[in-house]
C-alpha cells in the first residue's frame, strides 16, 4: 500500500515525542547526581531508606502544587525517600474510585473532616503511627485534633488551614472615601447603607461554582450563626443536637438576607439580586477594581483570583478585613483546612507521615512558598517568616488567643446535606425561595 | 417513474439551489459559533476574558498559549502528558481494529453454529454503560498487579470499542459481494488468504474510518484515563488540562487556550484522512 502523509505526520510527531522522553530522563539523572547530606540533620530522626516510593494524592494542581512538591525535596534527600506527588481536579470523586477499586495511594489530603470520618467507617483508612499522634498533639490546638480523631483514635494530622472570616475591599477606595474598616455587625451595616445612600450598590456576590454552586451562601451563613448565636450553639447546630431550621438558625439566614437579598446592598457591577446566583464566585470580587462595588465576602484562598500586577497589601489596591463579630467581647474565626490521611503503614509512609506533621515541614513549606497563599494552623510555623500581607493577617487572626477558631460547617456535616441540599436551597433562596421553606428542606434532608 | 439520471438531475437542481445554500451557510456559522468563541477568547486577556464577552474582544494576546505550554502537573510538563496521549491512543486504536477485523470476518463469512446469537449478544454488548464496570475493572487490574501501567487504560479502551468496531465492520464486509469470496474459494484460497488477499484491501475505507473514530474518543477521553491511567507518570493530556484550571477554578481562563492545544493533533488526523471518514460511514451503516 502507498505511504500516506498522516502516517508520516504521526511518525514524525512521535520521534519528536520520543526525544523529549529522553531528553527528560536526560534531565532526572542530572538532578539526582546533585545529592547530599548537608542541613540534614533534622531529618536525622524519619531513618535513610534506599529505593522506596511514597504516593501522596490530593486535589492541589497547579500553581500551588509546585511549592507543595519543593517542600519535601530536602526530605527526599536526607532520607532517600521518593515521594510521588499527585493532584488532580477531580480528586473528590476518583479518589472514592481508587479506594474502592482496592488501588488506594499511600497517603491522601483532604479538606473535610466529615470525610475523613466516612472514610473510617468503611476501614480503609489506617490508623495515625504513635510518631504522627505525638506531632498532632504537641502543634496543633484541641479543636483541630478533633477533626482527626474518630472514636478517639488519631486518624492523620492536619497540613494546611486557611480563614473564611475576611471581606475584601479597596484601600485606596476608603482612604479617598473617608471610610473606615468596621469593627462590629452594626458598623458594617452602617458602612454597607452610606455606600448604598452614594449611590454605588457595596456588595459584590456570586455564588457560581459548577455542580457546587451555592457553598459561598453556606459560608455567609456559618459567619453570621457564629456571630449571633455564639460557638456553642454553632457547634450543637453542626452536629444537629438543635435543629436546623431552628430559631437560631432562621435567625442566622435572615441576618444574612439583609446583605445578599437586599436590592439596595447588591449586586454591584454585576446585576440584581438575582444575579448573585449566576456569578462565578471565581470572579465576583472583581469589580471592586473598577470601584463598581466596596466589600466582597470571601476566604483567604480568594487572594490567587486578583489578576497579576493587582497590589494586595494594607494600602495597596485590595486587602481583606477580618468580617466583624458582634462586638468586641467575642472574635468567631470561620476557617478550613486540610488533613493527610493514610492507606498504608509501611515504614517510609510513616516516615514521612510524621514529617508532614512537623513543624520542620510547617516551615519547608512556608520558605517554599516565596509568592505566599499558604499557612497553617500548626504551632511551630514561625509565623514572621510570611512574606505575603494576607497570609500575615491569617496567621495572626488564627494565632490570637482571643479568638475562636470553628471549622466550616457544611465541611463536617453529613454528605447529604453539606454538599447537596445546602448548596442546592442556599441558591434557591437567594432567587426568591423564603428563609422558612429554605431551612425546613435542609432539615427535612438530614439523614436519620 | 423517473429515470436515474432525470432524478439525480432534479436532486443537483435541488440541492443547488439559493434557498438551500443559504440554509448551509446558516447552519455551518450557527455551527461554528462557539467554537469561533472559544478561539477569539484564547486569544484575550486574563482581565478581559473574566470580565465581558468574546465578540467585545479588542485586544489580544499570546499569554494564555504560553501558560498553557508551561504547565506543569503534579511536577510533570505538558510535553510529557503529549507523549503519554500519544501512547495511550496508538495501542488503544490497533489492538481493537485487529481483534475486531478478526472477530468480523469470522462472524459475516465462517459459518458455525450460534452465529447470529453471538452476534446480537456482542452487539447487546454496547448498551452496558460503562461508567458500571470503572470499579470492578479496576478491581480486576489491582488484583492482576497491573495498576500504575498503560495496561489498564489499553485493555479498558479496547474492550470498550469492540462490540461497534465489530458492528461496524462485520455489516461492511457483508456488504461486500459474496461472489469476491466464493470465487476466491473455488481457487482453493483459505480463510487466511482470503482475509488478506481478497478482503483486506477493499476495507482501507471501513478501517479507516473506525479508526478516526476509536482516535478521536481515545484521544478526547477523560474518565477511562482518570481511572485507569491515574498516576503522573502515565496522565494523558486531557487530565493535564483538566487540572489548568487551579485548585479553586481560579485559572479557569486558560481551559479556551487549553483546549484548542489538545484539538491540534486531531484536527490534522480528521483533515488529512476526512475522505475516508465519510466514505466508510456510509459504507458501513447501509447495507449494500
Amino acid at each position: 500500500m502507498r505511504r500516506t502523509p498522516p502516517i508520516r505526520v504521526l511518525s514524525r510527531a512521535l520521534s519528536i515525542a520520543a526525544a523529549t522522553l529522553l531528553l527528560a530522563a536526560c534531565a532526572d539523572t542530572a538532578g539526582d547526581t546533585a545529592q547530599g547530606t548537608a542541613g540534614c540533620e533534622a531529618y536525622q530522626q524519619y531513618g535513610t531508606f534506599k529505593d522506596k516510593k511514597v504516593s501522596l494524592y490530593s486535589g492541589i494542581v497547579a500553581p500551588e502544587d509546585e511549592p507543595h512538591i519543593n517542600s519535601y525535596k530536602n526530605f527526599e534527600r536526607c532520607t532517600g525517600i521518593q515521594v510521588e506527588f499527585q493532584g488532580e481536579k477531580e480528586f473528590d470523586t476518583q479518589v472514592q474510585v481508587r479506594i474502592k477499586g482496592g488501588n488506594p495511594p499511600d497517603l491522601a489530603i483532604f479538606a473535610q473532616p466529615g470525610l475523613v470520618k466516612q472514610l473510617v467507617e468503611t476501614g480503609k483508612a489506617v490508623q495515625a503511627p504513635d510518631t504522627v499522634v505525638a506531632n498532632v498533639k504537641k502543634f496543633w490546638s484541641e479543636s483541630w485534633q478533633g477533626y482527626v480523631t474518630v472514636n478517639g483514635k488519631v486518624y492523620g494530622a492536619p497540613l494546611g488551614a486557611n480563614v473564611k472570616s475576611f471581606v475584601w475591599y479597596s484601600p485606596k477606595e476608603f482612604k479617598a472615601k473617608g471610610y473606615t474598616v468596621p469593627k462590629t455587625l452594626d458598623e458594617l451595616k452602617t458602612l454597607s447603607e452610606k455606600i448604598a445612600a452614594g449611590g454605588q450598590k457595596p456588595w459584590c456576590v456570586g455564588i457560581g461554582s459548577g455542580d457546587a454552586t451555592g457553598w459561598p451562601v453556606t459560608d455567609w451563613m456559618e459567619d453570621m450563626m457564629l456571630r449571633l448565636s455564639g460557638p456553642k450553639a454553632y457547634d450543637d447546630w453542626v452536629n444537629h443536637t438543635i435543629p436546623f431550621n431552628g430559631p437560631e438558625a432562621t435567625g442566622a439566614l435572615d441576618a444574612v438576607g439583609e446583605y445578599l437579598k437586599n436590592p439596595a446592598f447588591v449586586n454591584g457591577g454585576l446585576g440584581d439580586v438575582k444575579s448573585v446566583a449566576s456569578t462565578q464566585f471565581q470572579d465576583a470580587g472583581l469589580p471592586i477594581l473598577q470601584g463598581q462595588c466596596s466589600l466582597h465576602r470571601q476566604g483567604s484562598f480568594y487572594a490567587q483570583n486578583w489578576p497579576k500586577g493587582v497590589n494586595v497589601s494594607p494600602d495597596g489596591d485590595i486587602y481583606a478585613f477580618y468580617f466583624p463579630s458582634k462586638d468586641d467581647t467575642s472574635k468567631p474565626v470561620l476557617g478550613g483546612g486540610e488533613f493527610v490521611v493514610a492507606f498504608s503503614d509501611r515504614p517510609e509512609v510513616k516516615a514521612f507521615q510524621t514529617f508532614l506533621a512537623s513543624d520542620t515541614w510547617a516551615n519547608e513549606k512556608v520558605a517554599s512558598t516565596p509568592g505566599g497563599g499558604w499557612i497553617s494552623a500548626n504551632t511551630g510555623m514561625d509565623a514572621s517568616k510570611l512574606t505575603n500581607p494576607i497570609d500575615k493577617l491569617s496567621a495572626q487572626i488564627l494565632q490570637d488567643p482571643k479568638s475562636v477558631f470553628r471549622y466550616d460547617g457544611s465541611d463536617q456535616m453529613p454528605g447529604a446535606v453539606g454538599t447537596n441540599a445546602f448548596w442546592k436551597q442556599g441558591t434557591n433562596w437567594v432567587t426568591g425561595q423564603s428563609t422558612k421553606a429554605t431551612l425546613d428542606a435542609i432539615e427535612a434532608a438530614w439523614p436519620k | 417513474m423517473q429515470a436515474i439520471s432525470e432524478r439525480s438531475a432534479t436532486a443537483r437542481k435541488r440541492l443547488s439551489s439559493p434557498i438551500a445554500s443559504l440554509a448551509t451557510v446558516v447552519i455551518a456559522v450557527l455551527w461554528s459559533l462557539p467554537t469561533a468563541g472559544l478561539l477569539v477568547t484564547s486569544f484575550r486577556p486574563q482581565a478581559d476574558i473574566q470580565r465581558t464577552g468574546w465578540w467585545t474582544a479588542t485586544s489580544f494576546t499570546l499569554d494564555n498559549y504560553r501558560q498553557v505550554l508551561e504547565s506543569q502537573t503534579s511536577g510533570r510538563s505538558l510535553s510529557q502528558a503529549f507523549v503519554n496521549s500519544v501512547v495511550i491512543t496508538l495501542p488503544s486504536v490497533l489492538a481493537p481494529l485487529a481483534i475486531a477485523l478478526i472477530a468480523a470476518y469470522a462472524l459475516a463469512w465462517i459459518d458455525f453454529k450460534g452465529r447470529d446469537l453471538l452476534f446480537v449478544l456482542i452487539f447487546a454488548l454496547q448498551i452496558v454503560p460503562i461508567q458500571v464496570t470503572l470499579i470492578p475493572l479496576l478491581n480486576l487490574y489491582v488484583d492482576a498487579g497491573l495498576a500504575g501501567t498503560y495496561w489498564p487504560v489499553w485493555i479498558s479502551h479496547t474492550v470498550y470499542s469492540l462490540p461497534l468496531a465489530i458492528f461496524l465492520l462485520h455489516n461492511f464486509m457483508r456488504g461486500l459481494p459474496k461472489e469476491l469470496v466464493e470465487a476466491a474459494r473455488v481457487d482453493g484460497a483459505g480463510h487466511v488468504q482470503i482475509f488478506l488477499r481478497v478482503l483486506a484491501p477493499l476495507l482501507v475505507p471501513a478501517v479507516a474510518a473506525f479508526g478516526i473514530f476509536q482516535f478521536l474518543w481515545v484521544w478526547n477521553d477523560l474518565l477511562v484515563a482518570l481511572t485507569f491511567a491515574n498516576t503522573p507518570g502515565t496522565n494523558p493530556m486531557t487530565v493535564a488540562l483538566a487540572n489548568l484550571a487551579g485548585s479553586r477554578g481560579s485559572a479557569w481562563y486558560l481551559l479556551s487556550a487549553a483546549a484548542f492545544v489538545s484539538m491540534l493533533l486531531p484536527l490534522i488526523v480528521f483533515l488529512s484522512m476526512q475522505r475516508f471518514f465519510v466514505r466508510g460511514l456510509l459504507a458501513g451503516s447501509v447495507k449494500g
